[in-house]
Formats: C-alpha cells, sequence, structure tokens
C-alpha cells in the first residue's frame, strides 16, 4: 500500500506546487495541474479497488512530534469504495477542467486554482484514509477551506463573496460539532486514534453516546446539507467553477455520509436504539422532499442542481437510516439491503450530478449565463452536451434502466420490507417515507422535465442561446465517460452489488451479495426474491424489443416514414420564443398546490394607458417564495450574534490602558484560581 | 417462476402477452366509446373504429415543427417502448408472467414514468404554449398520482407477500394467504380507480374528447403530433389505458385466470379477461357520461383522496392483523 499512496500523495503534491512555478504560462500550469490530478485520480482509482478486495485493512503509520497526532492511515472497504468514488469523479473533472478553465485565462490564475484544485483533492483522499482522529480533522479542515477558496474564485462579484462567507461559517459550525464528537469519543480511550474510538477502554455512558450521536449528526449533516443545515449548498455550489461544483457535490459532501457511516458503524460497532435509525430516516424523508421541492422553483440551473444534491443525501440517508434501524431490531440482512442501497445511490449520485454540473458547466460556457429563462433549443447548437445532459437527467430522475432507478428501487425494497419489524409504528413510518420517496421522486422528474426541456429544447430565447456553440472536445469526454458510468452502474447491478456488499460485510459482518443476486445474476432480489425482484438488463432489452415492435408497426402499416418540416401553428401569427412556457410557468401548479411549503409572494404591477384602463402600457411580474429556513432559524441567530458582537465591543476600548488592567485582572484571577 | 421454465415457452408466452396487449387495446376505447354514445342516445361508431383510425394515420405523411429536435421524433417510440414494456409486467391471462422477474410493481411505475417524462419533454419541443401547457399540467397529475398509486399496491402486496405482481395475482388466483376482512383490498381498489382515471386522463382527470385549450392535459401534448407518429402516441395511450384496467382486474380478482400454462386454461384466461376487461370498459363508459370534468385544481384534492385511502388500507392491513 505504501508505495501507490505514496505515488498519489506525490503526485498530487505536484499538482499543488509545480504549476506555480511558471508563472504567466497558463496553458502550462492547466496542462500540468490538471494532468497531474488526472494521474493521480487513476491511482486513486486503482488504490480503491485494491484496498476492497484486499481480505484484511491495509494501514500504515507514520508518527509525529505533535503530541495526540499520528500520520497513520488506513484502506478498509469503506474508505476503499469512498476513495474509488472521489477518485473516478476527480479523473473526470480533471478531464474537464482542461478544457474548463479556458475560459479563466488571463482573468484569473490558473496556477492557483489548478494547485487548490490538487490540494483539494488530496484533502479528500486523506479524509477517507485518516485512521486518527487528529489526522482526519486537519484533513477535514483542509478540505473546508480549500473549497472555500475556490468557491470565492471569481470574488471580484459580490455575490460569490457573499456565497463564499456564508459557506465558510456554516462548515466551520459544522466543524465545531464535529470536534466535540471527537473528544466525547476521546473520553473512552485516551487517544485520538480510531482503534482507540473503536475499543475504548471504558465505553461511554449511553447519554454521552446519545450526544455523540446528536453531535456527529449536527456536524457532518452540515457538510452533507441535510435539512435544515443545507442552506449553504444553492449558495456555494453555483458560486464555484463548475468542475469544482461538480466535485463539491458530487463527492465532498460524501465525505460526510462517510464519516457518519464511520461512527454510528465503525465507532459504535453498530450497537444503538432503535431511533437513532429513524431520526435518521426522518431527516432523510424531510430532506429529500424539501431538497426537491426547492429545486423546482429555481431557474438557476446550477442552484436547482445544488437542491438536488439536499434531495439525494434524503434518498441515501433513507436507505442508512432505514438499514440503522433493521439493524438495531436484529434484521441484518435487511440492514445490510439498506446500507447497501445507501451506498449504491451514493456512486450513483456521485456520477450523474458530477455529470449535470459539467452539462451545467459546458452551458456557462457556451452562454456566459446560468438563468435556464435564457436558454433554450440548444440541443440542436450543442448536441453532444444535450445527449449527456439527458441522459444524467434521466438517471437522476430514477427512470428505467439508469443507475439512479435501480439504487432508487432498492431504496423502496428496504422500506417496504419494513413488515418485518416487530414495532407497529416503524412498520407504518417506514412505507410512510417510501410515499414521501415516490413523491420526491416523481417531482425530480418534474424538474428535469422542466430543466431539459426549458434549456435544450424548443426555440433559442435568448441571442446567447442562439450562438451558443458546443464546447472543446475534452469537456464532451468527461460528460461521455460519465454518461456511460450512468448507464454501465445501471444496466450491470450484478457487478456493483458484490462490490457494496464487500463495504456492507466489513460494516455489520453479514454477506448478503448472493442471496440478492437471482437467476445467476440476470435480477436482483433484495433478500427474498418472492417479495421482489428487478432485472435493468431485462428491462433494458425489453424496451429495446418493444421499441423495435413500434419500428415494426409503423413499417408493417404501410406507413410511409416521409416527413415534412412546417413552422407550429400559433393562431395566425409567427411562433416566437416569448410564447414558450417558460421555467416559471411550468411549475406554476406545483407552486400553487404546495404553496403551504413555498407561501409564495407575488406582486404584479400593471401601468396602464391614460386614454383607457383596457390597455396596459407595462407590466411588472414578480415572484419569489419564502425561503422559511433563513428567515425563521437562520436570520434570528444572524441579529442575535451580531447584536452580541456589538455590546462586546464596549470591552474593546481601544485604549492600552485598558488592555494592561485586563492582564492584570486576568493574572490576578489566574493566581487566585491556582491558590 | 421463470427459472424452471424452458427459455423457449417463456418468449412465446411474453410476445403471446404483448401481441394481445397490442393488438386488443384500440377496441376497448373503441368500446369505452360506443357505451359512452350508446348513453348520450347516438348511434355512435362501430368499436373497431379505432384499428381504423390508426390504419389511416399510419397512411399520412407526419408534419414536423421545425423548431423541435430528435426528441420529438424519438418520443413516440419511446413512449410505446415504456407503455408495452410495462405492460409486460402485469399477469395478463396467465397469471405466471415470464417477465416476473424483470420488476416489481415500482418498475412498472417508473417504466411509465419514463414515457410521461418523454412527453412531457416532446410537449415542450414544439415550441407552442399548448404543448407546453399540456406538459406543465401532465406533471402535476403525475405527481400526484404516483405516491398514491404505490400505496394501493403496497397495500396489496404485504398480503401476498409480494410487490411482484405475477406473484401477487397467482397467489390470490390460487387463494393463498386469503385474508379475512377485505377491508384493505376495498380501500386500495378505489384508490387505484382514481389513480387509473388520472394516469390514463380520463373524466374527471382530463377528457380525452376535447381539443379546447383550457381543459386538456394529454391532448395538449400530443398537439403537434400527426401522422404515424400520432398513431403510435394514440395506440400507446390505448395500451395504457388496457395496462391499468389489466392491473385492476387481476389484482383484485384474479380469478379464472391460467394458474397452469395449459391449453385449455389458457383459452378459458383469455376468455375471461376480455370479459373482465370489457366490464371494466363499461364502467368507464358510464363514469364519462356521469361526471363532468374536475377544475385542474381540484383534480388535486381527488388525487389526495385517493392517497389517503391507500394510506387507510396500510394501517387497516396492520390493525387487523394486530
Amino acid at each position: 500500500m505504501a508505495i501507490p499512496l505514496l505515488i498519489i500523495l506525490v503526485s498530487y503534491a505536484a499538482g499543488l506546487l509545480l504549476p506555480l512555478c511558471f508563472p504567466a504560462r497558463p496553458k502550462i500550469q492547466n496542462l500540468m495541474a490538471h494532468g497531474l490530478a488526472a494521474f493521480a485520480s487513476v491511482g486513486g482509482i486503482g488504490l480503491g479497488i485494491v484496498g476492497l478486495f484486499a481480505p484484511e485493512p491495509l494501514s500504515m503509520s507514520v508518527p509525529s512530534t505533535i503530541p495526540l497526532l499520528t500520520f497513520s492511515v488506513r484502506l478498509d472497504a469503506l474508505s476503499s469504495f469512498f476513495l474509488l468514488t472521489i477518485s473516478l469523479i476527480g479523473l473526470t473533472a480533471s478531464i474537464y477542467a482542461m478544457g474548463y478553465v479556458t475560459v479563466f485565462y488571463g482573468r484569473i490564475s490558473i496556477a492557483l486554482l489548478g494547485s487548490l484544485y490538487n490540494g483539494f483533492l488530496l484533502s479528500m483522499t486523506l479524509v477517507t484514509l485518516a485512521d486518527n482522529g487528529f489526522l482526519f480533522l486537519i484533513a477535514w479542515e483542509l478540505m473546508s477551506l480549500i473549497s472555500y477558496f475556490l468557491v470565492v474564485t471569481e470574488h471580484e462579484k459580490a455575490d460569490v463573496r457573499y456565497a463564499g462567507l456564508f459557506y465558510l461559517i456554516m462548515t466551520h459550525a459544522g466543524t465545531a460539532f464535529i470536534i466535540l464528537t471527537f473528544l466525547l469519543l476521546f473520553q473512552g480511550g485516551g487517544s485520538f486514534s480510531f482503534d482507540a474510538f473503536r475499543h475504548p477502554e471504558q465505553p461511554l455512558p449511553d447519554d454521552m453516546r446519545t450526544l455523540a450521536f446528536v453531535l456527529a449528526l449536527v456536524g457532518f449533516g452540515t457538510k452533507a446539507g441535510i435539512v435544515p443545515l443545507h442552506v449553504w449548498l444553492p449558495y456555494a455550489h453555483p458560486a464555484a467553477p463548475s468542475h469544482i461544483s461538480a466535485l463539491m457535490s458530487g463527492v465532498m459532501i460524501k465525505t460526510a455520509i462517510y464519516a457518519l457511516l464511520r461512527v454510528y458503524f465503525d465507532f459504535f460497532g453498530g450497537q444503538f436504539p432503535w431511533w437513532w435509525g429513524f431520526v435518521v430516516l426522518v431527516i432523510g424523508a424531510v430532506s429529500a422532499l424539501l431538497g426537491v421541492m426547492y429545486a423546482l422553483m429555481e431557474h438557476d440551473l446550477k442552484s436547482l442542481l445544488a437542491y438536488h444534491s439536499v434531495e439525494n443525501i434524503g434518498i441515501i440517508l433513507l436507505g442508512i437510516g432505514a438499514g440503522m434501524i433493521f439493524h438495531s431490531y436484529g434484521l441484518d440482512e435487511l440492514a445490510a439491503l439498506g446500507l447497501i442501497a445507501g451506498l449504491y445511490h451514493t456512486i450513483n449520485h456521485a456520477v450523474f450530478k458530477a455529470l449535470l454540473f459539467f452539462g451545467a458547466g459546458s452551458l456557462l460556457y457556451a452562454t456566459h449565463t446560468r438563468n435556464m429563462e435564457e436558454y433554450g433549443g440548444l440541443l440542436r447548437r450543442m448536441p453532444w452536451t444535450g445527449a449527456f445532459f439527458l441522459i444524467g437527467a434521466v438517471s437522476i430522475a430514477a427512470l428505467p434502466p439508469t443507475n439512479g432507478f435501480v439504487s432508487e428501487w432498492l431504496v423502496f425494497q428496504s422500506l417496504f420490507l419494513s413488515y418485518q419489524i416487530p414495532s407497529l409504528l416503524m412498520k407504518l413510518m417506514l412505507p410512510i417515507a417510501a410515499a414521501m420517496l415516490a413523491l420526491t421522486g416523481v417531482l425530480a422528474l418534474t424538474c428535469f422535465a422542466k430543466a431539459f426541456g426549458i434549456s435544450f429544447l424548443a426555440l433559442p430565447r435568448t441571442s446567447h442561446a442562439k450562438h451558443a456553440e458546443e464546447v472543446p472536445w475534452t469537456m464532451r469526454i468527461a460528460m461521455g465517460v460519465l454518461s456511460a458510468v450512468c448507464l454501465a452502474l445501471g444496466l450491470a447491478p450484478i457487478l456493483v452489488v458484490p462490490t457494496m456488499d464487500y463495504v456492507t460485510a466489513s460494516m455489520i459482518g453479514i454477506s448478503i451479495g448472493d442471496k440478492m443476486l437471482a437467476l445467476d445474476g440476470w435480477a436482483l432480489a433484495p433478500v427474498n426474491v418472492e417479495f421482489s425482484s428487478l432485472s435493468s438488463p431485462a428491462l433494458g432489452l425489453a424496451l429495446a424489443a418493444t421499441a423495435a415492435l413500434g419500428l415494426a408497426l409503423v413499417a408493417l402499416y404501410g406507413g410511409t416514414s416521409a416527413r415534412r418540416y412546417s413552422r407550429p401553428w400559433a393562431c395566425g401569427v409567427n411562433l416566437t420564443p416569448r410564447m414558450e412556457y417558460s421555467a416559471t410557468g411550468f411549475v406554476q401548479p406545483i407552486k400553487r398546490v404546495f404553496n403551504t411549503i413555498y407561501q409564495p409572494t407575488v406582486k404584479l404591477e400593471t401601468e396602464f394607458l391614460e386614454e383607457s384602463r383596457y390597455f396596459a402600457k407595462r407590466r411588472r411580474f414578480e415572484f419569489h417564495i419564502e425561503p422559511i429556513f433563513q428567515t425563521y432559524l437562520y436570520d434570528p441567530v444572524i441579529v442575535f450574534m451580531s447584536r452580541l458582537a456589538d455590546r462586546m465591543r464596549i470591552v474593546q476600548g481601544g485604549s492600552l490602558h485598558l488592555y494592561l488592567a485586563y492582564m492584570f485582572v486576568t493574572l490576578v484571577v489566574l493566581l487566585l484560581a491556582a491558590l | 417462476m421463470t427459472t424452471d421454465q424452458p427459455i423457449l415457452q417463456a418468449i412465446v408466452l411474453t410476445m403471446a402477452q404483448a401481441i394481445v396487449l397490442v393488438s386488443v387495446s384500440p377496441s376497448i376505447v373503441g368500446l369505452v366509446n360506443k357505451v359512452k354514445a350508446r348513453l348520450q342516445c347516438r348511434q355512435g361508431a362501430g368499436i373497431l373504429q379505432p384499428y381504423a383510425d390508426l390504419k389511416k394515420l399510419f397512411r399520412k405523411q407526419a408534419v414536423v415543427s421545425t423548431s423541435t429536435s430528435w426528441i420529438f421524433t424519438a418520443t413516440p417510440y419511446i413512449v410505446f417502448a415504456s407503455t408495452v414494456t410495462a405492460g409486460l409486467l402485469v399477469p395478463v391471462f396467465a397469471s405466471q408472467t415470464p417477465l416476473n422477474f424483470a420488476g416489481n410493481i415500482i418498475a412498472l411505475v417508473y417504466l411509465l414514468a419514463l414515457g410521461t417524462f418523454f412527453l412531457i419533454l416532446a410537449g415542450l419541443d414544439s415550441g407552442s404554449p399548448f404543448g407546453g401547457m399540456g406538459s406543465s399540467r401532465e406533471a402535476i397529475v403525475a405527481s400526484l398520482t404516483e405516491p398514491a398509486m404505490i400505496m394501493a399496491i403496497f397495500a396489496i402486496a404485504l398480503t401476498a407477500g409480494s410487490t411482484n405482481l405475477s406473484t401477487i395475482v397467482h397467489k390470490t388466483a390460487l387463494l393463498e394467504g386469503i385474508v379475512t376482512d377485505p377491508s384493505p383490498h376495498v380501500m386500495a381498489l378505489a384508490a387505484l380507480f382514481i389513480v387509473a382515471l388520472a394516469e390514463t386522463g380520463r373524466v374527471p382527470v382530463d377528457n380525452p374528447a376535447t381539443h379546447l385549450e383550457l381543459t386538456m392535459i394529454h391532448e395538449a401534448m400530443l398537439l403537434e403530433y400527426s401522422g404515424h407518429y400520432l398513431a403510435l402516441l394514440e395506440w400507446a395511450s390505448a395500451i395504457k389505458l388496457l395496462v391499468f384496467l389489466t392491473l385492476i382486474a387481476n389484482v383484485f380478482a384474479p380469478w379464472g385466470i391460467a394458474t397452469s400454462l395449459t391449453p385449455v386454461a389458457l383459452t378459458i384466461g383469455l376468455a375471461v379477461y376480455l370479459a373482465k376487461i370489457a366490464g371494466l370498459a363499461l364502467l368507464i363508459g358510464t363514469i364519462e357520461c356521469m361526471f363532468a370534468k374536475l377544475r385542474l385544481f381540484r383534480v388535486t384534492d381527488l388525487l389526495g383522496v385517493a392517497f389517503i385511502l391507500a394510506l387507510l388500507g396500510l394501517l387497516f392491513f396492520y390493525m387487523l392483523r394486530g
């Protein structure tokens, strides 16, 4: 393990430093930074695969002179899986970035961007590998800080600076909770090594364990973007350059999922009461539903995708929460199913979310705007980007036979199998969570029908869209690779499920891989083949065959496949883009049906002609939805904190004598305390 | 189960099922229309009229809007394929569907959603405001029906201990795991019936006979289609109607369906199936004559009722089982 790991770390470090040695040569900086990152990611993929199938966890340790800190890394199945996911997205993001950063030439320093990019990937890699609480926190903090610097890449814009600040505060609040969690765990063994967390000399009392559960959930949940801690995502993700958004949304928030699994299943050894799982499940269901609902109202393509990350983290947590509930009732096969569903969705979401962010980045690259209402007709101008974005959209909308469908199906099954739980409450709650997931699924479908339909179809709405051009080939290759991975993960669960099974087997010690693959691996059967089964390859084949049947019918009926092109009928006038349905109009019925959640405010001002009240000269329509969490949860805190800061300012009088007096008083107090 | 069936037999059975679904479906639409005509004291067109309509459409040259992309021309095939594939997961005349292993009720719902997704895109692609309006409305109706549908089937699935449709139907037909109290089934049936009306665009949710812009949903999305594209889409919506009727008939009253693969059983199964479907078509035709179409924003209430009914069915199941 030592040599490949060293190669990876050295390549990232080289990618971090070398671009800075070539000032004012953006092309070389670009190639060097992203080439080295791609190379290191390939190494990461290799190491991840090796680690997954290694019989024993690989580990190594380098002592340090700092007390409590050792540079120890450990690669078990869980870390390998996340390392693999991060490296896969890292590889494609590096290829994508080679084309994408060309827009920044001459505007911002490519050396700095590329160097930070490598640092970001390096820190995420270290987060998954760390086997020491101290090292983990250092890597985690590096990841947060570097991603902050990447978010504020275009810091000349005020909204980007605001987004960065918001993100910085949120992520540090989260880190504070994580530090508290680790300090609690530290009580048990007096060491920050993960081994001591796992096997504490004196186990924590129950109330302390509960406290650690809550602290970890809040701390890592902030990074993951669970509701109501999700508010930073729609600010930070769109503000960053698109390949960074893909990494943040696709994999950085997954490190929080990794850490939660590490804490609950590894450190606590899976010993927890049922309600821990239930809390995770409820948070998952609420995040999934609210995430997609806010996404629907969003017309900035990248913000929309950021809200979908909230949704998908929710779906992942539904799987994990169900797994935790099953595990606490001793139903370990079902627990494994829930966890496999969650992990499967984790890699799927990483892949299609990165693909969609690349797509959004390509649109931004080609049109210089993120506002969907200014797109339109782009499928004709950018056929490759359009086709890849469509594959991503179909996957995230969980439509068969893509990867999103398979993992969402598994989540459904683990929720439905709740009838085996002895508690009536859980029996009822899990299907209700399934109903919420069903609603989430269809709303996601609607949202991506909107995103793709408004952006890529019909007539171009602005001249930006009219003159858009297809993006460079490096960007297309990155999207093409991820599209292929989307389809492969969907059509070949036979390869994926055994891999996930390794991971869950290492977590709860039960392997259900053989049981899940029925009919020589053609069908997936969650534990019980009688209860349900799914074969995405068979569905794919059936879809192809029936589409061929449709073609055959056309031929059989002597139908002519000839067609004539004509302008669509628009009641006698020429069809113009202004007549098309807008994104706002498209979601209006949904806004109206769910207005208790959105609390929309609509303002319509009309200026009439002087001659008659029947003719309007100008109309102004404004609508926005109430950001409930910000208004009722965050704003009071912010107001309180700034008032407190104002009060505290009295202490800081600005006079040297006063400060000397403070020192004297402190000294006296300390001396008194020492006596 | 499929494992012990020879593969050839499975393929033949699957194709037979596809042929039945595809060939019978237009006549169901014809039957519904005939019933409506008779109830409105009209003679009405013959039951076989839809076949003639389809034939005519297939022969016509298609006109495609200049503003569209390949999505518009690919959609009819995708919708057709997803609807027929969904139909292959539902037992039709034999309770053991060869493709049972390929997907359960969730897969069926999501396959239909695949068609809906592309139809929504096609509606937007034409660039005409009608298409966009249809798409937008279809999206809200679909959003509210699918949770109700999943809940309804799940309430039934619990009784049979399976979410695979073929297993549910087979077990119910053989009276295995029969319930003493049918109330979960009654609730679920009511919910699923409302869902079926909404999903297939029938009154009181949508009116397939109208082309009035204020009321149409499904037809608005198809407005720009013509020729063989339109024929395929019309056919697909007829198949979708048949799939839902089959689902209701066979999940709630599977008796008579062929539980073994002998020629006699299959013949009886087919005859009973056609009779059941015809009965349901009569019911749909009657409902279409008795009710007015609901306002779009009242539809949500109806679908909310469906969801609550399905949830109650689930609750009753657990309450009765203790």
